[in-house]
């Protein structure tokens, strides 16, 4: 069974839509054969499982619910197609990875993953090992979309389906896409992945409206990458790959700020990148990416090739 | 040998009219229909399932839909290299290929249009490529010249047909299905000398005009790849490489064509050995020229050596693809070269398997093109299950794609079905005109 969405609950939800358990957990103070649950479940229809599941109340209780009464919350965009296209006005979204202080945890891919619905075989973001020569020391280089200020995907859609924003995010609109696979093609990073099959989503995930600000639902027949999750930069959160990193890897900020941070270090962005030496991958191929990389130098974590022989 | 200007009008009318299937037409035909439903069944599957019944993945995201794709598009230039090319320089013994090259360019290129809806992981959103088109995009390049190399290909079939209705006409059995059709499409031509006229001008019309179209097409075609940056792909050659091969599948093509028809209705006084002789030596040169800009695809990269291009390279020389790369190499081009350049090598027969030869390696060359490139990206394939770094075709999308080159074919065997394969009006024509040079 896939877990329920931690997916960005967008302002202007619906009260009913909420997750009724724990709303109304707040108001109940005890379970009886009245209670709260079993009417909404009459109303809806909704058998009870048995299976109880433990909530935080909003009076800061702990309290028990069945686990068929939950419901998620509807995706409801309340920012309109346009807007998602245009972006956020007078941000310019960057990443700085730091190659120095990732050990291959994966958990920025675990986290994306899950949030984003990426089916089993497919990733978003990879952690390659890398080893550019013989001689030369191997490190892990994770990866996601790069967000290229020159984006060869964008260039060859043929129908707009993949659009650069203003704040230099690069998106997918899963309505619009005709699965023509140009954009996988022209894409040297080979970042993108493609839905071949229905994806297995919960209903209440299927039933969502699209975004391409949270790339979620998945759609068969469409493709699918690394969105840098500008709903949380809406929220004012960070990326799902930067706060599930423990070893603060990925920075994220804004390049008209000129700050950058993982949680808990903020720094500026040209003073890291000037002072780390940092670079872009395939520069020479003039897609002026926006994810920036500080080379592999003191390393917090020695190089182990944990790898199962098949991965390598 | 038969004097060739010597048959009557009434002879040359009877021989060519279009026949009836004969044991072994209605088996062909038979087999075909077959293999089109096998096709349509396997396009079922992948409508209700998705993509995920084809072998393709995230690194080969493009496979034998796209090269067959690619195939049909370069098998369709022959359609302007016999018929616009042969009528404006004026070669003599064009007429009896004209309309068999025709026929097989507008089943090819309609084709390649639905070949290409079936590589679409949402078909049904066809129409976004008008509603949202991007004139950016060489897909909608594409869209715009294959459109117009469709409706100038059928107009160009159509126009030397209007001459030889009225014979249909007369000699079809009347109030049959097939006299109403022929009056359908040409009861308003009476053959006036004005209405010659205007069919005369507006046939050179085209002839100009799909020849840059043509070569569009293919270019275009080759632009879907040289656009990106992958590794034998990234070429500025990729245009005249790809019309030259197309050129070459094409004339491979006719010389197929002619040999079944030939057999097939008896046609050994209209297409003669003279005709097996001249497109021989045609394939000749065409596949010199397309053997000159495979050298300088593969071996000029591999002097160099880059690193992004060694493993695509490697992959064709040496590794997964090797036996495909060479035998397409020798046999698709250098043992036709070896054989057809000897008078007695481009015989009906030897000639016919030669072209065989060419088509069969050409299909494959496409696949070479294709598949390999997608299966060296610039980063290392990596985190994806094992089926994600090969690329093997699942049987649907066998069945799909033998299934349209199945419906190609049948296009085709019905069109001369209903339709003489050699123009009479233009036979007749020629022959008393060789008549009256003679007397
Ligand atoms: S990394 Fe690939 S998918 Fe992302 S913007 Fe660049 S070309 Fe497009
Ligand atoms: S697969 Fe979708 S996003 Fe990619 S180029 Fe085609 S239409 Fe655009």
């Amino acid at each position: 069974m896939v877990d329920l969405p931690k997916i960005i609950p967008q302002p202007q939800i619906p009260r009913r839509n909420f997750i009724k358990g724990a709303l109304l957990a707040g108001l109940a103070s005890s379970c009886t054969s009245n209670d709260p649950f079993t009417t909404a479940a009459t109303e809806e229809s909704v058998m009870a499982s048995g299976e109880m599941v433990k909530l935080l109340s909003t009076t800061g209780e702990i309290i028990e619910v069945d686990k068929a009464y939950l419901k998620p919350l509807e995706e409801i965009p309340s920012i309109s197609q346009t807007a998602q296209r245009m972006g956020i006005e007078g941000k310019k979204f960057v990443m700085v990875i730091d190659l120095s202080r990732c050990k291959n945890l994966k958990k920025c891919q675990e986290a994306c993953n899950h949030a984003h619905f990426v089916s089993d075989a497919q990733n978003w973001i990879k952690v390659y090992p890398i080893q550019e020569a013989e001689h030369t020391a191997p490190f892990w280089q994770p990866t996601t979309c790069m967000h290229c200020d020159d984006p060869p995907c964008v260039k060859v859609c043929p129908v707009d389906a993949t659009f650069k924003r203003q704040d230099g995010i690069v998106g997918i609109d899963a309505d619009r896409c005709i699965g023509c696979r140009f954009c996988m093609a022209a894409c040297p990073y080979s970042t993108r992945v493609f839905n071949w099959d229905q994806p297995l989503l919960p209903p209440e995930v299927l039933a969502m409206n699209y975004s391409s600000e949270t790339s979620c639902p998945p759609k068969i027949g469409t493709v699918s990458k690394c969105d840098f999750c500008p709903d949380m930069a809406r929220k004012g959160e960070l990326p799902h790959c930067v706060s599930a990193c423990p070893n603060g890897v990925f920075f994220f900020g804004d390049m008209n700020e000129d700050t950058v941070t993982n949680g808990s270090e903020t720094v500026r962005f040209s003073e890291l990148i000037r002072d780390r030496s940092g670079y872009r991958l395939m520069e020479d191929l003039g897609t002026k990416p926006s994810v920036y990389y500080l080379p592999p130098v003191d390393r917090l974590f020695p190089f182990k090739n944990e790898l199962k022989p098949e991965e390598g | 040998m038969i004097d060739q200007s010597s048959i009557s009008s009434d002879k040359i009318t009877s021989d060519l009219m279009p026949q009836k299937f004969g044991k072994a037409g209605t088996i062909w035909v038979s087999i075909l229909v077959l293999l089109c439903l096998a096709g349509l069944f396997g396009y079922y599957r992948q409508l209700t399932l998705g993509l995920g019944v084809t072998g393709m993945r995230d690194y080969a995201s493009w496979g034998i839909y796209i090269s067959n794709f690619v195939f049909f598009v370069a098998i369709s230039l022959v359609g302007s290299l016999i018929t616009a090319i042969f009528r404006l320089t004026n070669v003599g013994w064009r007429t009896p290929l004209t309309r068999i090259s025709e026929i097989i360019a507008v089943s090819a290129i309609l084709f390649a249009s639905i070949i290409i809806i079936v590589d679409m992981g949402r078909p049904e959103r066809f129409t976004h490529i008008f509603l949202y088109s991007r004139l950016q995009s060489p897909i909608i390049w594409d869209v715009i010249v294959i459109t117009t190399y469709l409706v100038l290909s059928v107009l160009f079939l159509y126009f030397p047909l209007l001459a030889d209705l009225p014979i249909l006409i007369k000699n079809s059995k009347a109030g049959s299905g097939l006299q109403k059709l022929y009056k359908f499409l040409g009861s308003f031509w009476k053959g006036t000398a004005a209405q010659f006229k205007i069919t005369e001008k507006a046939v050179k019309i085209i002839s100009v005009m799909i020849i840059p179209v043509a070569l569009a097409i293919h270019t275009v075609t080759s632009w879907l790849f040289a656009t990106t940056y992958r590794p034998g792909w990234d070429s500025t050659n990729f245009g005249a490489y790809f019309v030259s091969g197309a050129f070459l599948v094409g004339a491979g093509g006719v010389i197929v064509a002619m040999y079944v028809f030939r057999k097939a209705y008896k046609l050994e006084a209209y297409i003669t050995e003279k005709h097996f002789d001249y497109m021989g030596k045609i394939v000749v040169m065409l596949a010199l020229l397309y053997l000159y800009f495979n050298v300088n695809e593969y071996l000029v990269p591999a002097f160099k050596m880059k690193k992004a291009e060694e493993h695509h390279l490697m992959s064709l020389f040496t590794g997964e693809f090797s036996l495909l790369f060479w035998s397409v190499i020798i046999l698709g081009m250098i043992v036709p070269i070896v054989v057809l350049i000897f008078p007695s090598g481009r015989k009906p027969k030897t000639a016919f398997i030669m072209g065989v030869l060419v088509v069969v390696g050409a299909w494959f060359k496409r696949f070479l093109i294709v598949t390999p490139t997608m299966l060296s990206p610039f980063l290392p394939m990596y985190d994806v299950p094992e089926n994600y770094k090969h690329y093997w075709p699942t049987w649907e999308e066998w069945a799909i794609t033998i299934g349209s080159l199945a419906g190609a074919l049948l296009i085709i065997t019905i069109f001369a079905r209903l339709f003489p394969i050699v123009p009479i009006h233009e036979t007749i024509e020629e022959r008393q005109n060789v008549k009256q040079q003679m007397l």
